[in-house]
């Protein structure tokens, strides 16, 4: 599943195999903007109380739920983000040993909805958010597709103007050097805001302290090519809803064969299908040439052996013809002396008497 | 005297339009509903599930149904097999009212629909395989309809114009070749950014290559299949020259889309061995895939053979529908039965009434185009003015 090269896709197209590897990225990793923020979340301090869904509901401005933030019970339901709500907390394992775990946008390094964005209405900010524009949006939402975390939501009951939903790591609040909502209303520390490599050692510091009260694995130090939000547990990561067969690769590399591909067909195909019917008009002339020599060979023989039977006629003609002239000349000859031998008995039977 | 009489309905209120009227009015009012309460009053899409059969139908199946364009072009203009010509007027009239029909339906889906130029003429986003789509669709459409105006010219006697277009044909043609190609790989190249999401038994990287592939054998089944539907209902608009030809044409494309699914069967077993996805065969979906592969695309492939072989046109037809069938099968598999596979089955997607009301709504708006265009202009009988003019 994991191992899939553009080449696939290339000799896949019938393209030829010459193009250099250069098309996925040529090795290169982007690892991240230097410098740029992301949180830490650690399961084992998450206590389920929804103080950061508080914040957040607050500092966006977004709308008041049916049920109060302080109500617990709402943990008891397996929920997701969606239009109206940035992030949520979902409560798994047993209910005696509970364990939290919240979820909102991870503002991947090398984002899937901004690489399936027609429009580029995502981009990933050097500060490390995953930022989106509404006015350029059209709404396809091909970027939830892609999304491997279903974190991107829909305004479906908006006629005109519906906008994609999903947190942005507060990056107003960022810009002017405040804390994330969500961050900042955790009173556990089950949060940490920072530079994402200081997160990286610390997330390791803890894991090395406290080998037995960790799994020896920072979910989203690698996964989907990188996150800027990341992820500490107790337990199985796949226990606490969060899928760990997702990989390493970052979204564009998935599709970077097949983006590959299209200048080589753009290119080729005209060649090859101009060749094709060179080719067959070519093929069709040759035979057309060919049929008319045949023809016009037929016609040959068929007018000599016309010619010869013609001046065979006219020569058998020409000696009947002759052979009939002399007959009548001979006649004429005949006819011509006859009279005068007539004369010559009388003239001599005169004599005589 | 080749062109047959235009002796139509005599009245307006026969079956066919009674029906079409009828749909065309409930499709009317879920209209008004879509752009007054919103997509989500209407559909059943919800933040798990973006996209139901407004794409997985209008637009996945619709695009690759309407492949018979550039198959019946191709074969005739570029591998010159002019027997193919009284073909290629129906194809490319059927090709350019789908992809008309694929970009209206999307205003439907679309969040905000004007604002579909945006990505190419605003802001374009070229990393995303969904740019590549739209451009090519947009482009095809233009060639498609550039390729179907003789037929408009010669009906409304322009003569001029038509000669230069026609001039255009091979250009066009090849031109329309390539924006195939690449869109109909595209649609299947979507995909390829969520292997997480789609079962591994369609999920390859090979995936734009099926699609492609698959486009084929759907486009030439199509020709197949609505020449059969034409032939029955618009028999009275179609010359000597089209009957004469036409199955031939039925022999050609069984031929060829035997040879193309037998291809595309081995390919897509290939797929399988590549990501060595055997043992995803003894499941439920596993089934679901052995039943498209082996019903939808190694049966067909065998009947067209032995149709070809015996002559037997009727056992062509009955590929060709199978043909059809088997691609609006696969279209669904990869866009929605198979897409989101691992979520719980109360979050899984199934269309509303008013969805798949919509969809019929725009077949719909396609079949009384097609027959408004094909009663009038020179689709299935050449113009006396231009015959054997090619």
């Amino acid at each position: 599943m994991l191992r899939r090269t553009f080449l696939g896709v290339l000799g896949a197209t019938c393209v030829g195999a010459a193009l250099p590897t250069g098309a996925e990225a040529g090795g290169k990793e982007f690892k991240g903007y230097p410098g740029s923020k992301g949180v830490l979340f650690d399961a084992t301090r998450c206590i389920g109380c929804r103080k950061c869904e508080a914040a957040c509901n607050k500092v966006n401005n977004l709308p008041k739920p049916e049920k109060s933030f302080d109500d617990l019970s709402v943990l008891d339901t397996k929920r997701r983000t969606d239009a109206k709500t940035h992030t949520v907390v979902n409560k798994y394992g047993s209910p005696k040993n509970p364990v939290f775990r919240k979820s909102q946008c991870n503002h991947c390094l090398e984002p899937a909805c901004a690489s399936a964005c027609f429009v580029k209405a995502f981009k990933k900010l050097p500060n490390g958010a995953v930022v989106y524009d509404e006015s350029v949006c059209v709404g396809c939402r091909y970027c939830m597709v892609a999304c491997p975390f279903e974190i991107p939501t829909y305004e479906y009951d908006e006629p005109l103007t519906p906008r994609v939903m999903k947190c942005d790591m507060c990056a107003p609040r960022q810009a002017q050097g405040k804390l994330p909502g969500c961050v900042e209303g955790c009173p556990k520390e089950a949060l940490v805001f920072g530079e994402r490599d200081e997160l990286i050692k610390i997330a390791r510091q803890r894991i090395n302290r406290n080998p037995d009260r960790y799994i020896d694995h920072l979910y989203g130090e690698d996964e989907m090519g990188g996150t800027s939000w990341m992820y500490l547990s107790g337990v199985p990561f796949n226990e606490i809803g969060m899928r760990e067969d997702l990989g390493t690769k970052s979204a564009p590399e998935l599709t970077a064969g097949a983006l590959a591909a299209v200048p080589m067909v753009a290119g080729l195909w005209p060649v090859l299908l101009g060749g094709i019917y060179a080719v067959t008009q070519r093929n069709s002339k040759v035979a057309d040439e060919e049929r008319k020599d045949a023809v016009d060979n037929a016609i040959a023989r068929a007018s000599a052996e016309a010619e010869k039977t013609l001046s065979e006629a006219l020569e058998k003609a020409d000696v009947a013809n002759k052979r009939q002239i002399e007959v009548e000349v001979k006649k004429a000859v005949e006819e011509a002396l006859a009279p005068k031998e007539e004369e010559q008995d009388e003239n001599s039977e005169k004599e005589e008497s | 005297m080749s062109t047959p009489a235009n002796n139509g309905p005599k009245s307006a209120f026969n079956t066919f339009n009674l029906v079409a009227g009828a749909i065309i009015l409930v499709g009317l009012v879920i209209t008004v509903i879509r752009f007054t309460q919103g997509i989500g009053s209407v559909t059943n899409l919800d933040n798990n599930n973006p996209w139901g059969i407004w794409i997985g139908f209008d637009l996945l199946c619709g695009v690759a149904l309407a492949a018979g364009g550039y198959t019946t072009s191709a074969a005739c203009y570029i591998f010159g097999l002019k027997r193919f010509h009284s073909a290629v007027r129906p194809a490319i009239l059927t090709a350019f009212l789908g992809y008309a029909l694929v970009v209206f339906a999307l205003q439907y889906d679309l969040g905000r629909p004007w604002r579909l130029p945006y990505p190419i003429f605003y802001q374009q986003g070229t990393t995303s395989l969904l740019f590549e789509v739209g451009l090519c669709v947009m482009l095809y459409l233009t060639v498609l309809f550039i390729e179907f105006t003789p037929a408009m010219f010669e009906w409304l006697g322009w003569k001029k114009i038509r000669k230069v277009v026609v001039k255009l044909t091979l250009a066009l043609t090849i031109f329309g070749v390539v924006l195939s190609t690449l869109h109909q790989s595209s649609l299947g190249a979507l995909y390829t950014i969520a292997p997480s999401k789609l079962h591994p038994l369609w999920y390859s990287p090979y995936m734009p290559l099926y699609f492609f592939v698959s486009s084929i054998a759907a486009g030439m089944s199509m020709v197949i299949f609505e020449g059969t539907l034409s032939h029955k209902k618009m028999h009275r608009m179609m010359d000597e020259e089209y009957l004469k030809h036409h199955d031939g044409v039925v022999l050609g494309f069984g031929k060829a889309a035997s040879l193309v699914l037998f291809g595309y069967f081995f390919v897509k077993m290939i797929g399988v061995a590549y990501d060595n996805n055997w043992h995803y065969l003894v499941s439920g979906y596993g089934l679901l895939f052995l039943t498209e592969m082996l019903g939808f695309v190694a049966l067909p492939c065998f009947l067209y053979a032995v149709g070809v072989r015996d002559k037997n046109l009727g056992l062509i037809k009955k590929a060709a529908i199978i043909t059809v069938l088997g691609i609006v099968f696969n279209r669904f598999n990869v866009s929605l039965i198979a897409f989101n596979y691992h979520l719980p089955s109360s979050e899984r997607y199934f269309p509303s009434m008013m969805e798949i009301g919509i969809s019929v709504f725009v077949v719909t708006i396609g079949v009384v185009v097609f027959r408004f265009i094909t009663t009038r202009m020179p689709i299935f009988f050449e113009h006396p003015d231009y015959k054997g003019d090619h």
